[in-house]
């Protein structure tokens, strides 16, 4: 308590060179949080993005010869969807997809497409399928994004030809019209895809009740593989993005630590300059009774208490801070989709306990840390020479 | 240690490293110094006095020879039970005063007592405001160092070597940084001090006005003493 109550009047004492580390502190403190939130919230973005848009709730069957990173594969991997599926497909909450690789021409000019097909009475992915229901009159309506329209320079009651090959090898081709125009933050489901309703695929393909992947709802019971279906969890399907994401956290925590790093060294330096200058009062604490290590302990509290009081003013500090980038978001300056993500326009800063606690404590580690390392001078001077001030 | 006796050497030897060679400070000195004494150490710069008042303060270790403080082998001592010695039994005086800066005049003669646990806050206060009125501060308890004058911080300093009343204080230069009206007053406190409570005081000094107030004046040349006599005191 003495040594508390001293470390504090000294610290203190120091006036502005103690508020000048404690704000840089805290500074870090605040950035580091915000920056890690961010992060966080948008990889939950991504994936709650992903899981109502492309992936379902429940996993998802594939074909075995599917390879979403190879598309040569596509047009092989299809086949009959399971009768035990049936019910849960009526219900809306298995939804069938089939593929296949083609070609469309706007404006005279050829583009690959992922062809892709779904029942437009699904209800489990956050897809505007609905739209390709019951079109009269129309006989091929097709439902894009908006990147893939702006890229094509595509509009709703466009009309635009498709050419694909069916499971006879034969080529097709039909005029389809753009329906509607989605606007999703998944680009996987947009740039270059083209969606068709799955009966009108099928048949296209010539690939009655076939399917390439099955997407599942949080409730259909299935967990493991069906005969001739491999089951993937959303962990399996969300692997890829998990990576990229740590990758790019990893890159993140490189700035944070130069950031840190910066505050640190203010503290190490003030630790050292104290040090430096106060010998004569180490000497006189050592004279007056304190132990070598109530010494050391008397300047690391002092040095950790910059990282307490960094803590509380970076709290009091960035209070608004954070909740204005927790309510309000955080504007992205270009598209989401640049960054190879299924971001929004708007980031939403998260904060979970995890990262409040693991920041503190990690300030607070390195703090006392970075206040014991300069004070291992003082277990080298004796009483005397820290009384002369050597 | 007979009985009365608080301080005791025998053939005590201090030498430093000094480059590659070795200076001997002190070559074998053998003292006593008795509860009561109002003694000092005397002698030019260098004979060695500030050196002994070190290893009496068990600040410093003596190369060779037998010290006892206080019924402490000094050879032997841990730095722990040292630093024990130092907050109960022992009060030091330095020529620079070596306030604590970030305290007032009453936390800075306080903070020996804290140090030493088990008082309780109306005693320390009790303590502290007898000790400032030992040495006639009791109207700037609320001031910091840094607000004192010469005079005033060497009193702080006597007030705070005082406070747990200490078996024997020892005072390196206690009036070196002070003019003469300011060091009468510091020594005739000490003096009173001395004569009042019984405290033991030993002063290393080459202040001819601190002379003329010992009872016992060991004179220290070259790390030996020289002559050890009865002061003007006495």
């Amino acid at each position: 308590m003495v040594l508390l109550q001293l470390a504090l009047k000294n610290i203190m004492g120091a006036k502005l060179r103690t508020w000048l580390n404690i704000f840089v502190l805290a500074m870090s403190f605040i950035l580091i949080v915000w920056g890690k939130a961010i992060v966080v919230g948008m990889g939950d973005q991504i994936i709650d993005a992903m899981k109502d848009v492309e992936l379902g709730y429940g996993g998802q069957l594939w074909h075995p010869d599917y390879d979403e990173e190879d598309p040569l594969t596509i047009n092989d991997a299809h086949g009959s969807i399971p009768d035990e599926l049936v019910p849960g497909i009526e219900a809306g909450q298995i939804v069938p997809i089939l593929m296949a690789t083609g070609n469309i021409y706007p404006e005279g000019k050829v583009r690959s497409v992922l062809i892709r097909g779904i029942s437009p009475d699904q209800q489990i992915l956050d897809l505007p399928s609905s739209v390709l229901k019951d079109r009269k009159g129309v006989d091929y309506p097709a439902l894009i994004g908006k990147r893939m329209a702006r890229k094509n320079n595509l509009a709703v009651g466009d009309m635009v030809t498709v050419r694909w090959r069916d499971t006879n090898g034969v080529f097709d081709a039909r005029e389809v019209e753009i329906v509607h125009i989605m606007n999703t933050v998944v680009y996987t489901v947009d740039v270059g895809q083209i969606w068709f309703p799955l009966e009108t695929l099928q048949k296209m393909l010539v690939m009655p009740n076939e399917a390439t992947i099955i997407a599942l709802g949080k409730d259909t019971g299935i967990a493991g593989d069906l005969t001739g279906w491999t089951y993937k969890s959303l962990d399996d399907l969300l692997a890829n993005v998990l990576e990229l994401l740590r990758m790019k956290n990893g890159g993140g925590n490189i700035m944070y630590g130069i950031m840190f790093s910066i505050a640190l060294l203010a503290i190490f330096d003030t630790q050292v300059l104290s040090i430096f200058r106060r010998k004569k009062e180490i000497g006189t604490l050592m004279a007056l009774g304190l132990t070598r290590n109530k010494v050391i302990g008397l300047f690391t509290l002092e040095g950790s208490l910059h990282g307490a009081l960094a803590f509380i003013l970076g709290g009091i500090l960035g209070f608004p801070f954070f909740r204005y980038f927790a309510v309000k978001g955080y504007a992205m300056p270009i598209e989401g989709d640049e960054y190879g993500f299924a971001l929004g326009n708007v980031i939403y800063a998260k904060y979970g306990a995890d990262l409040l606690i693991g920041t503190t404590l990690l300030l607070m580690a390195t703090v006392v840390l970075v206040s014991y390392l300069p004070t291992r001078r003082i277990s080298k001077m004796t009483p005397t020479n820290a009384l002369r001030g050597r | 240690m007979e009985n009365g006796t608080l301080v005791k050497t025998k053939g005590l030897t201090k030498s430093y490293p000094i480059g590659g060679e070795h200076f001997l400070a002190l070559k074998g000195v053998d003292l006593e110094i008795n509860k009561g004494d109002f003694t000092g150490l005397v002698g030019p710069s260098g004979s060695g006095k500030t050196t002994l008042l070190n290893i009496l303060g068990v600040l410093d270790n003596p190369t060779d020879g037998e010290v006892e403080v206080l019924g402490e082998d000094v050879k032997k001592i841990k730095a722990v039970a040292a630093a024990r010695l130092r907050s109960k039994m022992l009060g030091f005086i330095f020529q620079t005063y070596n306030l604590l800066p970030v305290y007032t005049v009453f936390e800075n003669v306080e903070f020996p007592l804290l140090i030493l646990n088990g008082w309780s806050a109306a005693k320390r206060k009790e303590a502290v405001m007898q000790a400032l009125e030992w040495v006639g501060l009791t109207d700037k308890v609320k001031n910091r160092p840094a607000q004192l004058s010469g005079g005033e911080s060497q009193r702080v300093a006597v007030a705070r070597a005082m406070v747990k009343k200490p078996q024997l204080i020892l005072a390196d230069e206690p009036t070196a940084n002070l003019d003469a009206e300011n060091s009468l007053n510091i020594l005739e406190t000490m003096q009173s001090l001395n004569k009042d409570l019984g405290t033991t005081f030993l002063f290393a000094t080459h202040d001819e006005k601190v002379i003329g107030f010992l009872k016992r004046k060991v004179t220290l040349i070259d790390g030996l003493i020289a002559a050890d006599e009865a002061g003007a005191a006495a």
